[in-house]
């Protein structure tokens, strides 16, 4: 084994993952802050109205950054029980339940905000098109696999059967971010991609970008804190 | 002031989706709050 | 090879294999996930006869005629063309020249009679007077 793998693992120790989770936690937490005030800020009172959709399209400043994360963290978390499954290391499915909740609650906020915008632009609260459909299974796949970890007393157990979910459930994810391509759907496409100039005035994208950061370190703050409080329930 | 609050007629979806993610995320860190002092304890 | 290795190639082979599984999946419940039909999909035949469906295309300008509470439009993929007629509250953002998604059957008569009509707007956002500087420079490389 090579030093660098040694380091790895001693990190993957949860004794000594904890007081770097509570340092992590707090400058996370208060950036988080920090980046959604002035992402508020920016999308509330310095981006322009929309000259199609008004007022109402500033919901795009929750929304988008809220369904970024559901999917990144889903993967994010799938990385992890994949991990343990492969290593058998303590501290990814720790990593991977600490993360399912706030997956949840995110996969959560992009629906509800989404079914808040679709009412007054699509005319519509709720369509089974491909993007929306693909988002809720995602919801009931955050749901199934806390639901799984709970039933199952033994946590290391508890581990493993929620890693299989988790892994089995990632093919979702690039369902729902193609959907809007492959499918005829009501969700319009993507304003922002890798591949291409975003069709955003700069403001309303420096606004959705601010607060997609707020969200990021939110979760990771939010996610540092809750795997200190299960290293403590294992571990005691 | 009113005017923004308005949100050109769109003020319950605007609010409705700010506010209820607000309230979510001040649930989760309470929630925690308490998961952190109970596994102290 | 390492159980640790073999572990994780159990695990890359089962992802693969899930991966391609829906992939199958998907490809065969293709038809059922198509959200709407365009006009050149109707005239081709390829909608559902004799059941509810939806069309989608974009509202063509100057086709909107109120009547009453009913109102009728045409839906157009800039190939085919269909009349609608649809009696109800529209969404806010119905605009002729935009994309429309309307619930409903196709007569006998060609005349889509919609029951349900959601606005389908595109992801581009700018201030309005982006947007106006942008119509006005369509509009001299119309006429030029």
């Amino acid at each position: 084994m090579t030093a660098s793998s040694i380091r790895w693992f001693w990190y993957a120790s949860p004794q000594t993952f904890f007081p770097l989770a509570g340092t992590i936690a707090r400058w996370c937490g208060l950036a988080a802050a920090l980046l959604a005030a002035a992402g508020l800020y920016v999308g509330l009172f310095i981006a322009p109205t929309d000259a199609q959709q008004g007022e109402a399209y500033r919901i795009i400043f929750i929304h988008v950054p809220a369904a970024w994360m559901s999917m990144f963290l889903y993967v994010v978390m799938a990385c992890w029980a994949a991990l343990g499954l492969a290593f058998n290391t303590r501290l990814s499915g720790m990593m991977a339940s600490a993360i399912a909740p706030t997956g949840a609650l995110f996969t959560f906020i992009a629906l509800w905000t989404g079914s808040l915008w679709g009412k007054p632009t699509w005319g519509t609260w709720w369509v089974w098109d491909a993007r929306l459909t693909s988002e809720l299974i995602l919801l009931f796949l955050y749901f199934g696999f806390m639901a799984l970890q709970a039933a199952i007393d033994d946590p290391r157990r508890a581990d493993r059967a929620g890693a299989v979910l988790a892994i089995v459930g990632v093919v979702n994810v690039p369902i729902i971010y193609y959907s809007v391509k492959w499918w005829n759907t009501l969700h319009q496409g993507a304003s922002v991609s890798l591949t291409r100039a975003p069709s955003m005035a700069a403001t309303m994208l420096t606004g959705m970008l601010l607060m997609a950061l707020a969200f990021w370190l939110y979760s990771i703050a939010v996610t540092m804190v809750r795997v200190r409080c299960i290293i403590k329930e294992r571990e005691a | 002031m009113s005017e923004f609050f308005a949100m050109g007629g769109y003020a319950l979806y605007v609010w409705g989706s700010y506010g209820v993610t607000a309230a979510l995320l001040a649930l989760e860190v309470f929630f925690l709050r308490k998961r952190v002092r109970e596994t102290k304890a | 090879m390492k159980p640790r290795h073999k572990r994780l190639a159990a695990i890359a082979l089962g992802v693969a294999a899930l991966g391609i599984a829906a992939a199958l999946v998907l490809a065969a419940f293709e038809k059922n996930l198509v959200f709407f039909f365009t006009p050149s999909q109707i005239a081709a035949n390829e909608a559902p006869q004799g059941r509810t469906f939806r069309i989608g295309g974009m509202v063509l300008a100057g086709s909107v005629k109120r009547e009453g509470v009913e109102v009728r439009f045409v839906v157009t993929d800039t190939a085919k063309e269909i009349p609608v007629l649809y009696r109800g509250a529209l969404p806010d953002l119905f605009r002729e020249g935009k994309g429309v998604v309307a619930q409903g059957q196709l007569g006998p008569d060609g005349v889509f009679r919609a029951r349900e009509v959601l606005a389908k707007h595109d992801e581009n956002y700018m201030p309005p007077e982006a947007a106006h500087a942008v119509e006005q420079a369509q509009k001299t490389l119309q006429t030029k």
